[in-house]
C-alpha cells in the first residue's frame, strides 16, 4: 500500500534533536529518522522502546558457555583422554582450569556473532540489499525526518519549517 | 559544606573501641609457650578428629619449613615450635591484613583520582572532593602499616621470616636475595613509597583547593602535570610495594604479575568506596549535582575492574597450576588444602556476584543495589588480602575470629572517622574546576 510521507531535512544534529522533541510534543508519529552518524539520545527523544539486544546477547553467551563445556568434555575427557603435563584427563572438573580460556572465548564468540546476526535480521539487512534511505544526502551531511501524512500536510509543513528544516519534500512510499 | 554528624562520629568511635578490644584480646589469647600452643590445638582438634594427621602431612608445604630443615633438630620439636610461631603470628597477621586493606582502599582511590586528573576527565570533577576525603586516610593508614613493618623488622613478630638472620643463615635462596630483601633496604623503600604517595596527595589537594579561589587555571594545569608524573611513580612503587609487603611473606615464591594483581584489588576496592561514600553523601542531600549517570559510571568501573581482577587472578593461577613446578605450585597447594572456603569463596564474591548483579545497565543506577554489591566486593577483597598473607604466616591455624574481626572493626572505624572528618574540611563541590559544568551535565 502506498502512502504519502513528508521528508524534512536538517543539517545539524542539535537542530534535529530539538525538532524531534517539538514534533513529539505536537503528538505526531515520527516514522523514521535517517542520520549519517548515530545521534546520542535520539532513540529516547523519538520514544522508541529500549532495545532488548542485551538480553539476547546474555542468552547467546550462556549458549556459548554450554557449547564450550559440552564440547571440551566430549573431546578431551570422553572421546580421547590424554595425559597432558602429568594431568590425566579423567574428570572435567579437575581439568577445568585448562578449559577456562575456551569457555571464555566461545562465550564471547557466540554472544558477539549471534548478537550481530540478530541485529541484522531484526533490521532486515542482508548482503546486497538495496538501501532504504530515501535520499543519498543522509549518508553525507544531512539528517532526514520522515512523518506519515494523514490529511494534515499543511499543518506538518508549517510545524517542520518552524523547527529549522532546510528542505521539505512530499513523496509516495511503499510500506513493507 | 558537610559537617561530620555526631551519630556517625560516635559510631566510628564505638567501632574503634570495640575493634581495639578485639585486637588486644587477640594478643592476650595468643599462646606464650609451646605447651600452651599444643594444648590449644589439641582442645581445638577434639571436634574434628583426624585433622592433625592431615596437618602433619602437609605441614612442610608452607615456606617456613626452611626453619625445620636448617636446624636439623628432631622433627617433632621443630614442628611444635612452628606451631607456636603460627599461633603467635595470628593476631599480628590479623592486624596487618586489616591495616593493609584499609590503606589499600585509599591508595586505590588515589590512583583513580590521579588518572582522572591526568586524563582531564570531564565527568568526575564533582566527585573530586569525595576522592580527596578518602585519600586523606593514606596518612594515618600508611603510617600504621609502616609501624607494623617496623615492628616486624624489630623482631616483634614472625610475619616476614626473611627478616630473621637465623633463618637466612640456613637458607641459600634467601641469602641470594638478601641484597634486595634485607631489613634496612626494605624500610627505606617503604619510607620512599609512603612519602611519595602522601606527598602527592597533600600537594594535589592543596592545588585543588587553591583552584577554587584563584582567577586563572594555573593550579589546575599544575595538578594535571604532577598527576601524570605521579602515575609513573605510582605504578613502579605500587608494584614493588606488593612484592615487599605481601609477596615477601612467602620469600621463596614469586609471581611476575603480582603487582598488577594487587593493583586490581586496590583499584576496585577504592572505586567501590568512592561509590558508597558518594551515595551516602547524596542521600543526605549534600551532592545535589551528582546524578544517576555518575553512579552508573562508578558501577561500570566496579563491574569492569572486578572482571579485570578475575582475569589477573586466573592468569596467575592457571600458569602455575598447569606447569606444576614444585616451588611455584606450593603457593596454591597450601591455599587449596587449608583455605578452601576463603580461597574459592573469594572468587564467588569478587567475580560471580559483581558480574551477575551489575551486568544489567539499569541496576547500576539503583543506589541500594550498588551499595549491596559494594559490600560483597569489599568483603571479597578483604579475603583476597587475607588469602595472600595468612597461609604463609599462620598456616592452617587460621580462623575468622576475635583478632580478625576486631582488626577490621578498628580500622573501619578509623577509616570512617578520618575520611568524614576530612570531607568536612572543604566544600563538597569544587567551584572553579574548568570541567565542573561538563560534570554537572554529565549524561550517559
Amino acid at each position: 500500500m502506498a502512502s504519502k510521507v513528508i521528508h524534512a531535512f536538517y543539517d545539524d544534529d542539535d537542530v534535529l534533536m530539538h525538532a524531534v522533541k517539538k514534533v513529539k510534543a505536537a503528538k505526531h508519529h515520527i516514522e523514521e529518522v535517517y542520520c549519517p552518524f548515530p545521534v546520542h539520545g535520539l532513540d529516547k527523544a523519538m520514544g522508541l522502546a529500549p532495545t532488548r539486544i542485551a538480553i539476547t546477547s546474555f542468552l547467546y553467551g550462556c549458549v556459548g558457555l554450554t557449547v564450550a563445556v559440552l564440547m571440551m568434555n566430549y573431546i578431551m575427557i570422553e572421546d580421547w583422554p590424554q595425559d597432558i603435563g602429568g594431568k590425566p584427563s579423567f574428570s572435567y572438573i579437575e581439568n577445568m582450569p585448562a578449559f577456562v580460556p575456551i569457555m571464555f572465548e566461545l562465550t564471547v564468540f557466540f554472544a558477539a556473532h549471534l548478537m550481530v546476526i540478530t541485529f541484522y535480521l531484526r533490521s532486515r539487512l542482508w548482503p546486497f540489499k538495496e538501501a532504504e534511505n530515501p535520499d543519498v544526502r543522509t549518508t553525507d551531511d544531512h539528517f532526514l525526518m520522515e512523518i506519515e501524512i494523514h490529511d494534515n500536510e499543511q499543518e506538518l509543513k508549517d510545524l517542520l519549517m518552524q523547527t529549522g528544516a532546510v528542505e521539505i519534500n512530499i513523496s509516495e512510499k511503499n510500506s513493507h | 559544606m558537610y559537617t561530620f554528624s555526631n551519630r556517625l562520629k560516635i559510631a566510628s568511635i564505638i567501632l574503634m573501641i570495640v575493634g581495639a578490644l578485639g585486637i588486644v584480646g587477640g594478643f592476650v589469647m595468643a599462646p606464650g609457650s609451646i605447651e600452651e600452643a599444643k594444648e590449644m590445638v589439641a582442645s581445638h582438634d577434639d571436634g574434628h578428629g583426624a585433622s592433625h594427621a592431615v596437618e602433619a602431612s602437609h605441614g612442610g608445604t608452607t615456606n617456613e619449613h626452611a626453619v625445620a630443615e636448617g636446624h636439623g633438630e628432631e622433627h617433632d620439636a621443630s614442628h611444635d615450635q612452628h606451631l607456636l610461631d603460627q599461633l603467635k603470628n595470628r593476631p599480628w597477621a590479623a592486624l596487618y591484613v586489616a591495616a593493609f586493606f584499609f590503606m589499600m582502599i585509599s591508595l586505590g582511590v588515589l590512583a583513580f583520582y590521579a588518572i582522572q586528573r591526568a586524563a582531564q576527565a570531564g565527568w568526575s570533577p564533582l566527585l573530586f572532593r569525595v576522592m580527596e576525603g578518602i585519600t586523606a586516610y593514606l596518612v594515618p593508614g600508611g603510617i600504621i602499616v609502616f609501624v607494623i613493618l617496623l615492628l616486624s623488622v624489630l623482631d616483634m613478630n614472625h610475619l616476614f621470616i626473611w627478616m630473621d638472620a637465623d633463618v637466612v643463615a640456613h637458607d641459600a635462596l634467601l641469602q641470594g636475595k638478601s641484597g634486595y630483601l634485607n631489613p634496612t633496604f626494605f624500610l627505606i623503600r617503604a619510607a620512599i613509597f609512603l612519602a611519595g604517595w602522601i606527598g602527592y596527595r597533600e600537594y594535589s589537594r592543596k592545588l585543588s583547593l587553591a583552584q577554587d579561589e584563584s582567577d586563572d587555571n594555573s593550579n589546575f594545569k599544575l595538578n594535571f602535570r604532577i598527576s601524570a608524573a605521579f602515575l609513573v611513580f605510582y605504578l613502579i612503587s605500587e608494584s614493588i610495594m606488593s612484592w615487599d609487603w605481601i609477596m615477601s611473606v612467602e620469600p621463596h615464591w614469586f609471581s611476575t604479575l603480582f603487582g598488577w594483581y594487587i593493583f586490581a584489588s586496590m583499584f576496585v576496592s577504592g572505586i567501590t568506596v568512592i561509590a558508597m561514600v558518594t551515595i551516602y553523601l547524596k542521600s543526605k542531600g549534600l551532592l545535589p549535582d551528582v546524578n544517576d549517570s555518575h553512579i552508573h559510571d562508578l558501577a561500570k568501573f566496579m563491574f569492569g575492574i572486578s572482571v579485570f581482577w578475575t582475569y589477573l587472578w586466573f592468569s596467575q593461577f592457571m600458569l602455575i597450576w598447569y606447569s606444576n613446578i614444585p616451588e611455584e605450585v606450593t603457593y596454591y597447594v597450601t591455599r587449596i588444602s587449608d583455605y578452601k572456603l576463603p580461597f574459592f569463596g573469594m572468587i564467588a564474591m569478587n567475580f560471580l556476584f559483581p558480574v551477575l548483579l551489575l551486568m544489567n545497565s539499569d541496576y547500576k543506577r539503583i543506589s541500594w543495589f550498588v551499595v549491596l554489591t559494594g559490600i560483597v566486593i569489599l568483603g571479597g577483597h578483604y579475603m583476597d588480602i587475607f588469602n595472600a598473607i595468612m597461609p604463609s604466616t599462620v598456616g592452617d591455624q587460621w580462623f575468622i575470629g576475635i583478632p580478625e574481626i576486631g582488626s577490621v572493626l578498628f580500622f573501619a572505624g578509623l577509616f570512617i572517622f578520618w575520611v568524614f572528618r576530612a570531607l568536612a574540611t572543604a566544600p563538597l563541590q569544587p567551584k572553579r574546576n574548568p570541567f565542573i559544568e561538563e560534570s554537572k551535565h554529565f549524561h550517559y
